[in-house]
């Protein structure tokens, strides 16, 4: 395994550009989400990256070794030592399970059935699918196979390109998390393309939010929800309740009354940011200083919620419940805030092209 | 180089109609006059007229109502019907029409050429008909009764509509056939543009005469290509179908069920029955006397490489074409894709007749060699290779070749591992359609092979021509015998049916 640096990396396609200098650490060992709307150019950073293409400018290094740099012909691909697994796994039709995963391996080892045997195990498929045809597999299965073949010839680094997209939804949580344990097993460091935020939160060490070619933020999960690099970045990575503020002394006046700000902000107007989970919501009247709203409708989801709200002034928000006792349309209903919001100033409340949060 | 290659292939495809389009331009209008203008050619253009129309109305009518009767109604044996209605295929339309001039000489009419070219050529519009049939939605149709339309009128209001491209397209090849056809009407003595090229030819040698029937034959081809694009607009290819997603329940004959099966069965006795029949019963009249097996095996092998030689050329040449048609999408792509088709839809004896005159004056030490006979196939038979090529070249995109570097595989590593085993089949199938084209082609072959080189289809030809039935016999069989598996292939995929 080892580190992946990208430098300065620009490219374009005739005169349109699509990445304009990104800057990006992968730690060796470790898996790094690419998160972005469709047409931020993840898909063709990872293609530099494995060297199907070749960057303007900018250098990609792979552990100490420099595979590209500036405009010239880099490494080629098939000498990098970066497995690929791509969006529809593309498992080569006229071979085996067995001879996909083994096709990576020199001659003499590709005879090994136990090699192939150790490889679905590690990705978790039954040795009996080894003589399979890649058309005999479920999507999630040849996405293993997939990941299988890329790690066989045990690559300093892995490459993912939107491999779940294409599964339903039942298959792609079992897939990755098979995925998630076959990357740990091996050890591998891993970078995944994704526009899911949901999957880049939960399965990476850390996430680069990527906006028409730029890097905005790369940082772990947690740190990217909660303290988001502006707007945008928050309202891509997932629900939001976005208000205009008044800010003085650490607390903001807001349509939701008096709620304290995180982080050093100067006095005057800015815009607020809370997640839908942080507003707790009561019987109107039973609890004093809330901010009572009107129901305007209930998204009920099973394992939770989520109320649409009309607050004082117009304003709409939604606030996520736990399932148990949802409150009816058109009910009025006490609004209070839990924790600290974050705040925005007010100029740069969006980004000339915004994110486009996925469903 | 792909490109520069691909574009070598479709100037050469481009041949024939360049040459005759220099050569009236050359004649000049007087000239141009002088030779079009004339009775004869008003007598030629209506007799290739009203056999193209009756001949296509003839084989949509049949070509319709068997592949309704074998797809949607309950008609017992319906696989074996299908083969039986695709296998009149094998047998070449100038071999048909021998089995029928050779037990009725008085079939040298309209009627008759009519009857002959009918029975010959109506799988050309029952196969992608059937296709299409079977790609319809059978949701459609129960929507359409649970509105309350009778069968016929689900049929008329329904089905009809969508079978519209395939019923052209079918249409289309029929003329298209027709127009090219040389064997079969000239054996009835039934004059067309092409049996009068073909005489034209023989007779004066006369360049200009020639050359200028062919032009009127190629503004027919064109005319009808032309119709058929306006035709079918913009509506999409509905044969692509994946096939129905529930099965289908079949319209009931109940009792129509007995004079359906009677008339399926006299038009296969008819189209399968009276050819085989005829030529068994000159094969026992003719073998007896002087089958000489030794001109029969030398034939056969002289037949099988050129075959071979032309099928391996072929599919060479239609490699960048198809290649470029995938991987480089785009003007250029799609521009020289449909030249090579152009090019290829002029019949063999206008790419015949264009190669022999050329290679007199530009390159005489090349007439009346093999190279120019493999070149005339090559023109003639590019399309069926092409498209076989590229949809061998659409189930391997890139994708492939990227993760195959990604793992450690070079360039010539890739071709050998992960290309070539991909497109292998489609190349195999493009030669074997290629081979089988060449095994039964006359006309070309009668004008452009050198002397002493005889195939199947001229031994035979000299044979029936000096009415010697019995010694043409065994040609014509070994002739269906090599067809056969390309009746196989067509009857399983029905797509490659309507690409020539």
């Amino acid at each position: 395994m080892s580190s992946l640096t990208v430098t300065a990396l620009t490219k374009a396609f005739g005169v349109t550009p699509v990445l304009g200098g990104v800057d990006l650490h992968v730690p060796a060992g470790s898996f790094t989400a690419l998160l972005g709307p469709s047409g931020c150019g993840k898909t063709t950073l990872l293609r530099i990256i494995a060297g199907f293409d070749d960057p303007d400018s900018g250098t990609v290094t792979i552990g100490d070794r420099v595979v590209a740099e500036g405009t010239g012909r880099g490494v080629p691909a098939r000498r990098r030592g970066v497995g690929f697994v791509p969006q529809e796994a593309g498992l080569f039709p006229h071979l085996s399970v067995a001879g996909n995963i083994s096709f990576g391996l020199p001659r003499r080892q590709r005879r090994d059935g136990g090699r192939v045997r150790g490889l679905l195990e590690l990705v978790g498929l039954d040795v009996a699918l080894a003589e399979r045809s890649p058309h005999q597999l479920s999507g999630g299965q040849q996405q293993r196979v997939a990941l299988a073949r890329a790690l066989a010839p045990a690559p300093s680094l892995v490459l993912l390109d939107e491999p779940f997209s294409s599964l339903d939804a039942a298959l792609r949580e079992e897939t990755r998390a098979a995925v998630s344990a076959a990357l740990d097993a091996a050890g591998a460091t891993a970078v995944l393309v994704t526009h899911d935020q949901a999957e880049a939160l939960s399965m990476a060490d850390q996430v680069a939010v990527l906006r028409s070619g730029r890097l905005v933020q790369l940082t772990d999960p947690q740190t990217l929800y909660r303290n988001p690099q502006d707007l945008d970045v928050a309202m891509f990575v997932g629900e939001a309740v976005v208000l205009d503020a008044d800010l003085r002394d650490g607390t903001a006046q807001c349509a939701l009354g008096a709620v304290p700000v995180d982080g050093a902000h100067p006095d005057g107007p800015a815009r607020l940011l809370l997640r839908p989970e942080q507003l707790r919501l009561s019987p109107a009247g039973s609890v004093r200083d809330a901010v009572v709203a009107a129901v305007d409708g209930v998204d009920f989801f099973g394992h939770d919620a989520r109320a649409r709200l009309t607050l004082p002034g117009g304003v709409t928000v939604s606030a996520r419940l736990d399932g148990n006792e949802l409150p009816s349309a058109g009910a009025y209903v006490g609004v209070t805030v839990r924790g600290a919001a974050r705040a925005f100033p007010v100029g740069a409340a969006h980004a000339p092209v915004p994110l486009q949060p996925s469903a | 180089m792909t490109l520069a290659l691909a574009v070598a292939v479709a100037a050469l495809a481009l041949l024939p109609l360049g040459h005759i389009a220099w050569y009236t331009v050359d004649l000049g209008w007087d000239g141009v006059r002088e030779l079009v203008l004339r009775p004869r050619v008003g007598e030629l253009l209506w007799n290739t007229t009203r056999l193209v129309v009756g001949t296509v109305v003839c084989c949509a009518v049949l070509g319709l109502g068997a592949a309704w009767l074998v797809e949607r109604s309950s008609l017992p044996g319906r696989r074996i019907w299908h083969v039986l209605l695709v296998a009149p295929l094998a047998v070449p339309a100038f071999v048909n029409s021998y089995a029928w001039i050779s037990l009725l000489p008085g079939l040298d009419t309209y009627a008759g050429a009519l009857l002959v070219v009918t029975l010959s050529y109506f799988p050309f519009v029952y196969l992608p008909l059937a296709a299409a049939f079977r790609g319809l939605d059978p949701a459609l149709e129960d929507t359409a009764r649970g509105l309350g339309l009778s069968t016929w009128a689900v049929f008329l209001r329904v089905q009809l509509p969508q079978l519209r491209v395939a019923l052209l397209g079918g249409s289309l090849l029929v003329s298209l056939h027709l127009l090219a056809e040389f064997g079969a009407l000239q054996m009835l003595r039934y004059p067309t543009f092409t049996t009068a090229i073909y005489d034209q030819y023989r007779a004066t040698f006369n360049g200009p005469g020639a050359t200028m029937l062919a032009g009127v034959l190629v503004l027919l081809c064109l005319v009808l290509l032309l119709a058929e694009i306006r035709l079918r607009g913009r509506r999409g290819y509905a044969r692509n179908g994946r096939g129905a997603p529930r099965p289908v329940r079949p319209v009931g004959l109940r009792g129509l069920t007995a004079p359906v099966l009677l008339g399926l069965g006299v038009l296969v006795v008819l189209a399968l029955g009276v050819p085989l029949a005829s030529l068994g019963y000159w094969m026992a009249r003719g073998a007896g006397a002087d089958l000489d097996w030794h001109d029969l095996a030398a034939t056969t092998g002289t037949t099988l490489a050129l075959a071979a030689a032309a099928a391996v050329l072929t599919t060479a040449m239609a490699l960048p074409t198809g290649w470029l048609a995938v991987r480089a999408r785009g003007r250029v792509a799609t521009l020289l894709e449909r030249s090579t088709y152009l090019g290829s839809s002029v019949p063999g004896i206008v790419v015949a007749l264009a190669l022999v005159t050329l290679s007199i004056r530009v390159t005489p030490w090349l007439y009346q060699t093999v190279p120019v006979l493999l070149a005339a196939y090559a023109i003639m038979f590019l399309p069926r290779a092409i498209v076989t090529v590229r949809s061998a070249v659409e189930q391997a995109p890139p994708l492939y070749d990227d993760v195959a570097a990604s793992l450690g595989s070079s360039a010539p590593d890739r071709l050998r591992r992960v290309t070539l085993p991909l497109l292998a089949p489609g190349i195999g199938a493009g030669a074997a359609l290629v081979f089988l084209a060449v095994v039964t082609e006359l006309t070309a072959t009668l004008l452009l092979a050198p002397t002493g080189t005889t195939t199947l289809a001229t031994a035979f030809w000299s044979a029936s021509s000096s009415l010697e039935y019995g010694a043409a016999a065994p040609y014509a069989l070994v002739m269906v015998l090599l067809s056969a598996p390309a009746t196989v292939l067509l009857s399983r995929d029905v797509h490659r049916g309507v690409t020539t």
